[in-house]
């Protein structure tokens, strides 16, 4: 069956519409601006109190570079917690309440029920991205920001949402139950995540495999190719994963 | 046009692990014909249906939807298929009209078409007064119409209803049954029940599906006279001695059922006007016997369809 973008956005339309539907969206999206703004109060209230020490450096830090991008660092976390109780819903709900049947029976492939999706949960998420983008955006109004350094970090968050939606999705995909699909993606999501702590000098690199890592030089304002590949790769391999483990299903 | 095959399955055969689940069943189905598939429960009627909605991949056999392959031209055959699962596919949290303008976008109507498709199957499925109703706040009975809605929205050659009047009420029952012998006109409709009086009442032809295997196939008219040798029940007021109606030419058996009442089994006539009945009431003119009723014996469709399911 060929793959059309048509019906791709069917798909992630009705995602996005049903998530918005939900009164518990609502309230993650609150709560979220809520800590967020708390977080980014904090960190300029503390970067307002050492500012005065920080001019008689050579060569200071910036404020985007102390407030912005722990606040970014800090929006990674988040998402890492947040992303697995999105996904966990997209392929196992359906499996559980019956309506799968309803995709495999219509004539649409299992590519597009996958990547449609995908692209509607990172629809959603890319708006959570930007609203919380927007209010770090605001340091604008008092202070010259570096716009390549943001950009550089909405980008990392964005490959990272992506990287984290994919492999949620694949486990939403391998279960029944919604709640088994979530505990198990956060659990690898933080088992990454801690990679990217222990031993960095190390000569093996396991720290290679974790988005984490490859997030932090996007935070640090570092673009490197690798890093955007990894998180394709990573993104791409979970997608495919998924759509091998929905095609062979039987229902 | 009447004799176009919408449908048509060859040898399919399906396990799942060392279980047989259906074999090497064939059906075919013509445009304008309601097909019943009777079976006791695990007789494998799910699969088969699973199978020619092209949600369950079978091991073996080919499926034709109005001459494309399930398998090689899936998009083509499947926009050509509704289908009513066993559970309607109903997303509890969207409204009636939401669900059923996704559920036609899905089988890719033309954007243009969907509002007029949408009123009509609102209508025919008797969802006028529901349309902004969340599903999951219907009653039962209404979800079910949803869920034959979703099968018929975007006009489909070929429904395939999965037990469709499960759990709903005698009213309900019988406006869905109106439903899908209207709908058996101008689609072809195959749909599985364990309720016979279902099949008697709107099926042209019936299936039946024992073990996985397709042991009978008939008229459902035909069915009713399988294996049935022909005879009545007779009142006569003033009844002579039974040993002269076993006198009667033809008649081969005489049974009292009260003192009025005789169930008389006979052979086939030779020729139609040359019948045991017309004889008897002859005879009962003749003598004043008295003749007030005669009903001929049909056969229920439950008893045909244990004598057919027994296992030997």
């Amino acid at each position: 069956m060929s793959t059309s973008p048509n019906m791709i956005f069917v798909i992630a339309h009705k995602e996005i519409r049903s998530l918005f539907a939900m009164p518990s969206t609502w309230l993650i999206l609150a709560a979220l601006q809520f800590i967020f703004a708390l977080l980014f109060l904090s960190r300029l209230n503390a970067y307002l109190q050492v500012q005065a020490q920080l001019t008689q450096l050579a060569n200071p830090p910036g404020a985007t570079l102390i407030v912005a991008a722990p606040m970014f660092e800090a929006l990674a976390l988040i998402l890492l917690m947040l992303i697995p109780i999105f996904t966990m819903r997209l392929i196992a709900e359906e499996r559980r309440n019956k309506t799968l049947i309803l995709l495999k029976s219509a004539p649409i492939s299992s590519a597009e029920i996958v990547l449609g999706k995908f692209l509607g949960l990172f629809i959603f998420l890319s708006l959570i991205i930007m609203t919380c983008s927007l209010m770090v955006m605001t340091l604008a109004l008092g202070t010259s920001v570096d716009y390549g350094l943001l950009l550089l970090n909405v980008l990392g968050l964005l490959l990272l949402a992506a990287s984290y939606t994919a492999l949620g999705l694949y486990f939403s995909a391998l279960t029944v139950q919604p709640a088994v699909a979530a505990i198990s993606t956060i659990a690898v999501l933080f088992a990454l995540g801690l990679l990217a702590g222990i031993s960095p000098d190390s000569s093996i690199a396991f720290d290679a495999i974790s988005p984490t890592r490859h997030f932090r030089s996007f935070n640090n304002g570092l673009f490197s190719s690798t890093d955007l590949i990894f998180f394709l790769l990573f993104s791409i391999t979970f997608v495919l994963l998924t759509w091998h483990k929905l095609k062979n299903e039987q229902v | 046009m009447s004799e176009y095959i919408t449908l048509s399955a060859h040898n399919l055969h399906h396990h799942r692990g060392q279980r047989e689940i259906i074999r090497d069943v064939s059906l075919e189905l013509k445009r304008g014909e309601v097909l019943g598939l009777l079976g006791h429960n695990g007789a494998g009627k799910s699969t088969t249906l699973q199978a020619l909605a092209g949600v369950l991949q079978v091991n073996s056999g080919r499926i034709e939807i109005c001459g494309f392959d399930l398998k090689q031209h899936a998009q083509e055959a499947k926009s050509r298929i509704g289908f009513l699962p066993e559970m309607p596919p109903l997303y509890q949290d969207m409204r009636v009209d939401d669900y059923l303008i996704y559920c036609a976008r899905l089988h890719r109507m033309q954007p243009a078409n969907i509002a007029a498709a949408l009123i009509k199957t609102k209508h025919r499925c008797g969802l006028q007064d529901c349309g902004t109703h969340i599903i999951g706040t219907l009653s039962k009975g209404y979800q079910q119409r949803v869920g034959i809605a979703q099968a018929l929205i975007h006009q489909p050659q070929v429904i395939i209803l999965d037990e469709p009047t499960v759990g709903l009420d005698p009213t309900q029952i019988k406006e869905i049954r109106m439903l899908i012998r209207k709908l058996g006109d101008a689609h072809s409709v195959i749909l599985s029940t364990h309720l016979l009086s279902e099949v008697e009442n709107i099926c042209d032809r019936v299936e039946i599906l024992h073990h996985g295997r397709l042991i009978y196939s008939d008229s459902s008219a035909g069915m009713q006279q399988h294996g049935q040798q022909p005879g009545f029940i007779v009142s006569l007021l003033t009844p002579p001695e039974i040993s002269v109606l076993r006198a009667i030419n033809m008649v081969t058996q005489v049974e009292q059922l009260s003192p009025t009442q005789f169930k008389i089994l006979h052979t086939h006539a030779i020729n139609s006007g040359d019948t045991a009945a017309a004889t008897l009431l002859t005879l009962a003119a003749q003598h004043g016997w008295q003749a007030q009723q005669l009903v001929p014996l049909k056969a229920k469709l439950e008893d045909v369809f244990n004598q057919l399911t027994q296992d030997s």
